[in-house]
C-alpha cells in the first residue's frame, strides 16, 4: 500500500475513505454520546435513532461536534510497523489483523513476522526489532519486574484469548488419567514465563503431586512439541493449540483436559508493547490496539470462526492443516481417544486484561519462587495491564467493556480474591515460597 | 576412465539400494480404520486408520522436492518464501561473515605466525576461544548488538576465523627458513618479503583454512537460522518442522547438502590454483 497518505487527517489513502470511515466510526460515536446525554432511553428506542437524530440537531450542533472529535485522532507518528508472533492459536486476532485487513483499516502497514521462540520475541522487541509483539500474559509482568530479563517498563494494553489450551499426553498413557499416577512423567509447557507454566503447575498440585520434585516440567517452543511427544521424550505437555490438536491428528497424543475445565475463563496470550512506544507513539498505539481489539472483536463471534481457520492457516502464518485450525476454533475437535467433542467456548477471544488477572498471575510467580522479596501486586497490575485504553477502545468496537478492573474467580473450585493475594499464596501446601 | 564409469554405476547402485529400503520401510500399512466417519475426518490421513503419522515414502519427497523446483523463488509474504530465496539468504549472511572473518583472520595470522612473541602471548586467548560453539554467543550477540541478522552474521564471523587465523599463522611460521634468508640477503623491504615470498608459499595452507572455514560456516548458519528465525534455509527447515512436514524439511536438507558442496568445491578449485610444487 502507498506510504504517503492523501487525506486531511492521515490515516486514510483518499479523502473519500477518510470520511467513509469517519461517517461509519467516528461520526456514530458522537452521535451516539449525544444521543445518550440528551434522549431519554426509553424515548429512544420509541421514537427510533434517526428520528431522535434529527430531533436533537435542531438544537444541537451534531455537525461541528463530530468534527471536533475527528481531529482528536491524531497523525501515525509510524506507519509501516513490524509484530512478532508464534505460530499459534492464540495470537488469532494478531495474525488475522493482516490477512483481514484490520490494519489496514486502521491505516497502518503491518508486517506480522513468526518468530521462533519466546526468549527471541521477548529479545527482538527489547530491541525495538518489533514495535510490539504477541507474549504470554505473565512475560510484560516478568520483563517489568525484571525476572528473567533486564527490567525494563512494559505494557499489556491487550490480552488476546481466553480458554484455549489443554493437556495432552502420549497416546501410550491412555489409561493413565488420574494425575495421582503421573509421577516422574516428563511435561513441557512453552515458556517458564507462561500461564501454561502456572496452569499445568497448579493443575498438579492440586492433585497431590509437587511439580518441581515428582514431575519434570521443561520449557520447550510450540512449534517442537508434537516432534517431542512423538519421539517419547516427553510423557505430555499443557501446550496452546494448534498444538494439542496437531498431536491428534498425527496420532501421538490424546488431549486429556482442556485448560478451561482448570480455569474457565483464564487469560493466555497477551500483546504486548513497550512502556516507551506507547508514550512516544501514542496515535500509531492507539490504531494498532484499536485493530487488534476490532479484530478480536470478530474473533468472538462464533459463526466467522471457521472464515477465520482458513485465513490464518497457510504457511504465511501458522502453517497447519486446515481442519486442525478450524477444530480449535469451533471447538468441535476429535480428542485423540475417537470421541468427537463439542466445546464452542475451547477458546474464546476478550481482549479486556483484567487487573485481577495480572494479580493472580503474581501470586502464581510468587509461589513458584519466581519472584523474592515483597510485590506491591496491585501496583504491578495497573501499571502493566493497561485496563483504560481497553475499554475505550473496546466500547468503540461495539464490544461491552466490564465497568470494573477487577473480578473474583476460582481455579479449580479454589476461589481467589485479589485483593488478598498474600493470603491466596500463604494458603497453597505446596509452593517455593 | 573404465574406473570413473565403474564408480559412477557403484553411486547409482547405493543411491538405489537405500530409495528401495526406505521405499519399503515406508509403504502405507492397512491398519484399523476410525469406526466413526465423523470422528475420522477430523485426523490425518494416518491417524484415521489408527497409526502415527509415517515417514514420507521417496514418492512423497520427489512430488514436493518437483514443487520446490519448479517455483523456488516465489514470495508469498514475510513467513513464506520459496526454497531458492531462503538459500540465497543464507549463502548472503555465510560469506559476508567469511568476509569479514578473512579481513580480521588473514592479517593477523601473519602478524602471529612471524611474530613468535606475539604468538605466544595470544595463544592462551586463542585456545580457549577456539572450542567455544560458535552458536553460545548467540545470546550474547542478542543483546549487545541488538540486531538478529546483525548477531546471525557475527555467529559466522566468530566460527569461521579460527580455522583460517590459526592456519595462516602455521603457514607464515612454517616458511623455509632458506626463503627469507635469501630475501634478507637481497635486503627486501619487509612489506615486500611478505607479500612477495611469505604469502605464495603459506597460500596454500591459507586456503586449507578457508576451505574448512566455510564448511563450517555454512554447518553453523542452519542452527543459528532456526534460532532466530526470519529468514534463511534454516528457518525454512525450522517452519517445516513447526509443520510437521517431514518431506519439506528432506528437501530443506537436501538443499543445504547441495550448496555446501557447492561451496566446498568453489574453495577447492582456489585451493588448487594456489598450490606450488618445490
Amino acid at each position: 500500500m502507498s506510504l504517503v497518505s492523501n487525506c486531511g487527517c492521515g490515516r486514510h489513502r483518499s479523502e473519500l475513505e477518510h470520511e467513509i470511515s469517519e461517517q461509519s466510526d467516528e461520526a456514530r460515536l458522537v452521535e451516539d454520546a449525544v444521543l445518550r446525554a440528551v434522549v431519554r432511553r426509553d424515548l429512544l428506542s420509541l421514537i427510533g435513532r434517526s428520528a431522535a437524530l434529527a430531533a436533537v440537531s435542531a438544537f444541537f450542533p451534531l455537525g461541528a461536534a463530530k468534527e471536533a472529535f475527528a481531529q482528536g485522532a491524531g497523525k501515525l507518528e509510524k506507519q509501516k510497523l513490524k509484530v512478532g508472533f508464534i505460530p499459534i492459536t492464540c495470537a488469532t486476532p494478531i495474525i488475522m489483523a493482516h490477512p483481514m485487513g484490520f490494519y489496514a483499516k486502521h491505516g497502518l502497514d503491518v508486517e506480522v513476522v513468526k518468530t521462533a521462540g519466546w526468549a527471541v520475541i521477548r529479545d527482538k522487541t527489547l530491541n525495538k526489532e518489533y514495535d510490539a509483539a504477541h507474549m504470554l500474559s505473565p512475560m510484560p509482568l516478568a520483563i517489568t519486574l525484571g525476572s528473567g530479563a533486564t527490567p525494563v517498563p512494559y505494557t499489556m494494553p491487550a490480552v488476546e484469548n481466553i480458554n484455549g489450551q489443554a493437556i495432552t499426553l502420549a497416546i501410550r498413557h491412555k489409561e493413565r488419567r488420574d494425575p495421582k499416577t503421573w509421577k516422574g512423567f516428563k511435561f513441557a509447557v512453552p515458556f517458564d514465563y507462561s500461564m501454561h507454566n502456572y496452569l499445568l503447575r497448579y493443575y498438579v498440585a492440586e492433585h497431590g503431586l509437587d511439580p518441581d520434585r515428582d514431575i519434570q516440567i521443561r520449557a520447550v517452543p510450540p512449534a517442537e512439541m508434537v516432534a517431542n511427544l512423538r519421539a517419547d521424550n516427553i510423557d505430555g505437555f499443557l501446550a496452546p493449540d494448534p498444538v494439542n490438536q496437531r498431536a491428534v491428528y498425527d496420532g501421538v497424543g490424546f488431549i486429556h483436559a482442556l485448560s478451561k475445565e482448570i480455569w474457565d475463563g483464564h487469560p493466555c496470550c497477551a500483546f504486548a508493547a513497550s512502556k516507551e512506544f506507547v508514550t512516544s507513539m501514542p496515535n500509531t498505539y492507539h490504531a494498532l490496539l484499536k485493530s487488534i481489539i476490532a479484530a478480536a472483536a470478530y474473533a468472538r463471534k462464533f459463526e466467522n470462526r471457521k472464515e477465520i481457520a482458513a485465513a490464518i492457516a497457510p504457511a504465511n502464518y501458522l502453517n497447519q492443516p486446515v481442519t486442525v485450525v478450524e477444530q480449535v476454533l469451533t471447538g468441535t475437535f476429535a480428542d485423540g481417544l475417537g470421541n468427537v467433542r463439542k466445546v464452542p467456548d475451547r477458546i474464546d477471544f476478550d481482549p479486556f486484561p483484567w487487573h485481577s488477572f495480572a494479580v493472580w498471575i503474581l501470586t502464581q510467580m510468587k509461589r513458584w519462587g519466581q519472584l523474592k522479596g515483597e510485590v506491591d501486586y496491585q501496583k504491578v497490575a495497573r501499571e502493566v495491564f493497561l485496563a483504560t485504553d481497553a475499554t475505550r477502545l473496546m466500547a468503540e468496537v461495539g464490544l461491552t467493556p466490564p465497568k470494573s478492573t477487577s473480578k473474583s474467580f476460582s481455579v479449580m473450585g479454589r476461589a481467589f480474591d485479589p485483593m488478598k493475594p498474600k493470603e491466596y499464596v500463604d494458603s497453597f501446601a505446596i509452593k517455593r515460597a | 576412465m573404465r574406473l570413473r564409469f565403474l564408480a559412477g554405476v557403484l553411486s547409482l547402485l547405493f543411491l538405489g539400494i537405500v530409495v528401495g529400503a526406505w521405499h519399503l520401510a515406508t509403504l502405507p500399512k492397512a491398519g484399523v480404520a476410525a469406526a466413526d466417519s465423523e470422528y475420522a475426518k477430523l485426523l490425518g490421513a494416518q491417524a484415521a486408520v489408527g497409526a502415527r503419522s509415517a515417514f514420507p515414502t521417496p514418492a512423497d519427497l520427489g512430488r514436493k522436492l518437483a514443487e520446490h523446483v519448479r517455483e523456488p523463488f516465489y514470495d508469498r509474504g514475510p513467513n513464506d518464501k520459496g526454497i531458492g530465496v531462503q538459500l540465497a539468504y543464507s549463502v548472503a549472511r555465510v560469506l559476508l561473515g567469511f568476509l569479514l572473518a578473512a579481513l580480521v583472520a588473514v592479517p593477523c595470522g601473519f602478524v602471529i605466525g612471524m611474530s613468535p612473541l606475539v604468538y605466544r602471548a595470544l595463544d592462551p586467548f586463542i585456545q580457549v576461544l577456539k572450542p567455544i560453539s560458535p552458536l553460545a554467543w548467540m545470546p550474547l550477540a542478542l543483546f549487545t548488538l541488538k540486531d538478529s541478522n546483525v548477531s546471525a552474521i557475527f555467529v559466522i564471523f566468530i566460527c569461521s576465523i579460527w580455522p583460517m587465523l590459526i592456519n595462516t599463522a602455521f603457514g607464515v611460521a612454517s616458511v623455509r627458513r632458506e626463503w627469507l634468508n635469501v630475501a634478507c640477503t637481497l635486503e627486501v623491504s619487509p612489506l615486500r618479503k611478505a607479500l612477495a615470498v611469505i604469502l605464495p608459499a603459506a597460500a596454500p595452507t591459507i586456503m586449507t583454512g578457508m576451505r574448512i572455514s566455510i564448511g563450517i560456516a555454512w554447518l553453523v548458519i542452519v542452527a543459528a537460522e532456526m534460532l532466530v528465525g526470519g529468514t534463511g534455509i534454516g528457518y525454512f527447515v525450522w517452519n517445516e518442522w513447526n509443520n510437521l512436514s517431514i518431506a519439506n524439511i528432506l528437501s530443506g536438507i537436501l538443499a543445504i547438502g547441495l550448496v555446501g558442496m557447492l561451496l566446498d568445491f568453489m574453495f577447492s578449485r582456489l585451493q588448487k590454483a594456489v598450490t606450488y610444487t618445490e
